[in-house]
């Protein structure tokens, strides 16, 4: 089992891991964030160079660093290997360079946009990115594509993860949805804009990071930050049947996979689980999700729950970091 | 007079044509190699010391020794014929003129490595190559060269001419394995290197056409006599495409180690800059090797000659060197604006990113808008800055070296020449050709 120092807290994981999920295996103080790197995805990660770390030493066997920042969820950690990330000043600006890149042709539409308050992208450039932009010419655009009667593809706001074309590759039989073009105007569409009628195709809105495909059962109904989610389960022939459902009032809004603490979805949900068991009465009810998330989402829910007979007027905050 | 080990028979009169090559010498280095070992042909070509030509200078022999051979895949071998970089035209002028070398070199190749099924990826734009190396195949099928039991000797070797779709992403290697799988060219993200895992996920080497053309005269004059032309780690010949404000702009084979100052002037090659004019800048090693200007590319800056070999076109990193590159040696003299030439440039890599990663993708996209804007007298001092943060941020961030390509000319055009950057937004009037630009306009209107 090697052992590997991230940001100077050193860990022993299984061989094969990757440097990014060591990181995550040690705490999110020293976690990258990953935009297009999704576990449950096979040969996801690797676009979108958020994760970028320093690898100082490589090994005991070649304590040479590796001269080029390296995507920390495609690399495998080895004995001995040391990673710098926050605590290297270089890594932070460039990823600060990688944020401005990815926002260069974001429309910023989040007051508009269905993501907003559990979308990656704010979150990262909360985080990492600069609080002003220097693009200052057109940006992209492009019409918006219906994929089917669920779901709604909105390119402009894309920033080509290929997360979802993993979903199409791996979960789905048939392939009918992919990337065309190449370079700046590169889109993510399906086969001469073919309808995806597909029992998981529902799952490409979960892995999608901003707001580029969106559930066109949910659009425009509520701020996710007004809705309470709950954690549910059914009896479901063709998936787990736990998914998390986000009400408002009595209503049942929307229905998702559930998340874990970095947002990804745990197991993945069928269509029928996702767009038509919309009833209180199809669920059998868990109690409140616990959001561990640092974002907006986590606003106003149940992210800490108190004991009563410790709870003091003083400890109330909006959300914590 | 340098040593022709390429270009030696490239005047002769139907050198494409099986029969005449095969009079001048052809395909004896074949039946020389496949008397050894494919071990021994391996160590023929590591003590050469021939490195890759295609642009990163990789030792030859020691990529062939990196290939998995314990496994017991079938290994391929795979000739990178996708030449595109602005500024390089050698290989294909190779493949043209004298195709049946780069047959031999291949089957050689691939019998020192142990491949059975060997590619040439050629680039689509070469169609009319492509035809001229499908007859040439055919012709050494015909001759028993290629097939089953070649010569006699029990080998096997199936050789197929793959025309690209003339991008020029696929000329990485890995981006090539994927294209030739029928897939979409994108970069694969490495590890694993294409020795472990690369064309179906079996061991593959990859090798430019000229490194692989090398092979039969590496094999007919012996390693150690090869790696006596040439100096330092730089050995043999190496095709140079020189063209820009020269006299005789052409393919010039020449040995490594010839002074850059020679190879400029020198009647024998470039014959000096055309009109008699001034030389102002050189991109030594194709469009994505740092510029150079004059006084930097004739002497380093310790102020020895530089010299046409991967260590001293090199010298001093990149703040004063550059890099050999592919060999597409562009000569600029003192009527070229670097600005407009930069223009062209960033322009290429932002058509031809593939758009995975995304600092390639917005940044090469993001620099040729500043460009542009640079261009037609609406550009800032702050604009010149902001060029030299954007190359930084890409350079090193991107899967495959396209980023970097994209970032060094940057990078080394703002180095070198800031000042005439600067000149050119404070007034631009100075630098801009309005009357051509009306011109334009009007026809416009006209039409």
């Amino acid at each position: 089992m090697p052992k590997v120092t991230i940001d100077g807290k050193t860990i022993e994981v299984p061989q094969g891991t990757t440097i990014l999920q060591a990181a995550r295996m040690i705490g999110a103080e020293v976690t990258p964030p990953a935009m297009c790197y999704y576990t449950s995805l096979k040969t996801s990660g690797g676009y979108c160079r958020t994760c970028i770390v320093k690898v100082s030493k490589m090994s005991e066997a070649n304590p040479n660093p590796i001269p080029k920042p390296v995507a920390s969820c495609r690399t495998n950690v080895e004995e001995g290997m040391e990673v710098l990330n926050y605590t290297s000043p270089e890594i932070v600006e460039a990823r600060k360079g990688v944020v401005e890149f990815l926002l260069a042709n974001h429309p910023l539409d989040c007051p508009i946009c269905d993501q907003a308050g559990e979308c990656h992208l704010q979150d990262l450039s909360y985080d990492h990115g600069s609080d002003d932009t220097r693009y200052e010419f057109e940006r992209r655009k492009f019409k918006k594509i219906d994929l089917g009667p669920f779901i709604q593809l909105h390119m402009t706001r894309c920033i080509l993860c290929y997360r979802c074309v993993k979903v199409a590759d791996q979960l789905t039989d048939e392939r009918v949805h992919g990337v065309l073009n190449r370079g700046e105007v590169s889109e993510i569409s399906t086969y001469i804009t073919k309808a995806i009628e597909n029992d998981f195709s529902g799952n490409m809105i979960d892995v999608c990071p901003v707001g580029a495909l969106t559930d066109k059962t949910f659009r425009f109904k509520s701020r996710v930050w007004f809705t309470n989610p709950v954690s549910a389960h059914r009896d479901c022939k063709k998936c787990c049947g736990k998914v998390t459902l986000w009400y408002k009032g009595d209503e049942v809004l929307r229905v998702t996979g559930r998340k874990d603490k970095w947002g990804e979805v745990e197991e993945f949900i069928c269509n029928e689980c996702r767009f038509e068991k919309k009833q209180t009465l199809d669920w059998e009810i868990e109690g409140p999700t616990a959001i561990d998330r640092h974002s907006v989402i986590s606003a106003n829910h149940y992210e800490k729950i108190v004991e009563p007979s410790l709870f003091k007027l003083n400890d109330i905050k909006p959300f914590e970091d | 007079m340098g040593k022709k080990l390429l270009t030696e028979h490239f005047g002769v009169q139907g050198i494409q044509q099986l029969q005449v090559y095969k009079q001048h010498g052809g395909y004896a280095s074949l039946e020389k190699a496949l008397k050894k070992t494919p071990d021994e042909i391996v160590n023929e070509v590591m003590t050469s010391g021939l490195r890759g030509r295609g642009g990163a200078g990789f030792p030859t022999g020691r990529k062939w020794s990196f290939i998995d051979k314990k496994s017991g895949k079938p290994r391929y071998l795979v000739c990178n014929a996708d030449e595109s970089e602005p500024g390089t035209f050698k290989d294909r002028y190779l493949m043209e003129v004298n195709p049946h070398l780069l047959i031999e070199g291949m089957i050689i190749s691939s019998f020192a490595l142990g491949a059975h099924l060997s590619y040439i990826y050629i680039r689509g734009e070469l169609l009319y190559v492509y035809h001229i190396l499908e007859k040439a195949i055919a012709e050494a099928y015909e001759a028993g060269y290629l097939g089953k039991n070649i010569l006699g000797t029990g080998y096997d070797l199936e050789l197929y001419c793959h025309p690209g779709g003339g991008a020029y992403i696929c000329g990485e290697e890995t981006a090539l394995i994927e294209s030739l799988e029928g897939k979409r060219g994108n970069p694969r993200i490495k590890p694993p290197f294409p020795a472990i895992s690369g064309l179906y996920n079996n061991p593959t080497v990859v090798n430019n056409v000229e490194s692989i053309a090398t092979v039969p005269a590496i094999i007919a004059m012996g390693g150690e006599e090869y790696a006596k032309i040439g100096i330092g780690h730089s050995k043999g010949t190496k095709l140079i495409s020189a063209c820009g404000h020269i006299k005789k702009p052409g393919i010039y084979e020449i040995e490594l180690g010839l002074p850059v100052e020679e190879f400029i002037y020198s009647d024998e090659y470039c014959g000096g800059i055309r009109g008699g004019r001034k030389l102002k800048a050189v991109v030594a090693g194709g469009s994505s090797v740092p510029i150079l200007p004059a006084e930097l590319i004739l002497k380093t800056e310790k102020g020895e000659p530089r010299l046409m070999s991967y260590e001293s076109l090199s010298d001093g990193g990149f703040t004063s060197g550059t890099m050999l590159g592919s060999g597409g040696f562009i000569v600029m003299d003192e009527t070229t604006s670097i600005v407009k030439n930069l223009f062209n440039f960033t322009r290429f890599y932002h058509h031809e990113s593939c758009g995975q990663c995304s600092p390639c993708r917005e940044g090469t996209a993001w620099m040729e808008k500043i460009l542009h804007r640079i261009l037609h007298g609406h550009g800032t001092l702050k604009d010149v800055d902001l060029l030299w943060t954007l190359q930084k941020n890409i350079d090193g961030k991107t899967i495959c070296p396209l980023g970097d390509a994209a970032a060094w000319p940057v990078a080394s055009a703002i180095r070198h020449f800031r000042s005439e950057f600067e000149d050119f937004v404070q007034h631009p009037e100075k630098h801009l050709d309005v009357k051509h630009y009306f011109n334009q306009i009007e026809k416009k209107e006209l039409a």
